[in-house]
């Protein structure tokens, strides 16, 4: 396609660390082109001191999350055509309740840092004498499915109000991945878990304003799985003896 | 720019919820200092009473129903949402709980008339 037919997008994309300015860049609006094309062909093209992140182009690494036109969204996913306002501006800017390094990269560390701290690696608990057979059909298995594919992108960190009150607040993605594993009946470490998510930045200070469940790419509702840790901390409270 | 994040339902009604609340807050004090009046004999209780005829005072009555109605509504989905092993639809719930709130309002109003 000859570059003077084309429709031009007007691209709005955020430059510097915390303290910055929007910088706007011509590109040409392309047949299916997602927005990580839009900001491969600037920094490829235009300007190559733009920084930014990305892996796998297909959904599955969780690396190219901004805030595309006001919402967080995995870019590598996202057609140009679904979220372009009328007039071709697009409006990028790094994630949201992320220390911004460059340009639209930003800071992971804290953000795994407290999947770590909600206890969210597997336990295997005491050694078995064997595998221990899990069904995949079982209902028991199927509740350790319903977050498992969370890809770690910070969409729902990015969207969380409660993040953006509470530095110290796990997150939904954290506390996605303590429920899902509370739920994997081959773990043997809920005790430490549940304790670990039952303080004032664990799952209580969640207000379920559902931002995480809407905007979560996997189709994911960690929402839901903050209630179940809820409901699970509340039942072992009931249960314990003095 | 209103961010994405807050133009949800789920923001929405958490939002109303919290205003509802703090509405009630408010009024609560007020309404025990109003009846904490009769202390000092059914008198002092009836020209309070005879303020609360004023149509502004009406209409924060309405208002104070709306905001009770609209509390109660929100604070059970929100205990539906994390006790009942259900997903829920949170546009159409949402929206449920608003009109239920309204209702209340509008049932108070034409009684009140």
């Amino acid at each position: 396609m000859a570059e003077g037919s084309e429709a031009m997008l007007s691209v709005e994309v955020w430059r510097g660390t915390e303290a910055g300015a929007f910088q706007t860049f011509r590109v040409p609006q392309r047949a299916h082109q997602t927005i990580l094309d839009v900001v491969t062909e600037i920094q490829r093209d235009l300007d190559a001191t733009l920084s930014y992140r990305f892996a796998c182009r297909v959904g599955m690494c969780g690396s190219c999350a901004m805030v595309v036109n006001g919402r967080p969204r995995w870019t590598c996913r996202t057609r140009v055509s679904e979220v372009v306002s009328p007039d071709g501006a697009l409006r990028l800017e790094p994630l949201r309740n992320f220390t911004v390094v460059k340009d639209l990269a930003v800071e992971m560390t804290t953000f795994f840092d407290k999947w770590r701290d909600a206890k969210g690696s597997f336990d295997p608990g005491d050694a078995r004498a064997d595998f221990h057979v899990v069904p995949p059909a079982s209902t028991e298995r199927q509740a350790a499915d319903a977050g498992i594919e969370c890809i770690g992108c910070g969409v729902c960190y990015s969207a969380c109000d409660v993040v953006a009150w509470d530095k110290d607040y796990l997150g939904p993605a954290a506390l996605n991945r303590a429920w899902t594993l509370v739920n994997d009946v081959r773990d043997g470490g809920n005790d430490a878990r549940i304790a670990a998510v039952s303080g004032s930045a664990g799952c209580h200070a969640c207000h379920a304003h559902m931002n995480c469940t809407e905007f979560c790419p996997r189709g994911i509702a960690p929402t839901y799985s903050i209630a179940g840790l809820k409901r699970a901390m509340m039942t072992r409270a009931l249960r314990r003896r003095p | 720019m209103i961010r994405a994040s807050h133009k949800q339902p789920g923001f929405l009604a958490a939002l109303l919820h919290r205003l509802a609340g703090i509405a009630l807050a408010v009024f609560l004090p007020i309404h025990f200092l109003a009846l904490a009046t009769a202390l000092n004999g059914a008198d002092a209780l009836d020209s309070f009473l005879k303020a609360t005829a004023h149509p502004l005072l009406k209409f924060s009555e309405g208002a104070i129903v709306v905001a009770l109605a609209l509390h109660m509504a929100l604070g059970l989905r929100v205990l539906a949402v994390e006790f009942l092993p259900l997903r829920e639809r949170t546009r159409v719930v949402v929206s449920l709980c608003l009109a239920a709130g309204f209702a209340v309002g509008l049932l108070f109003l034409l009684n009140a008339g």
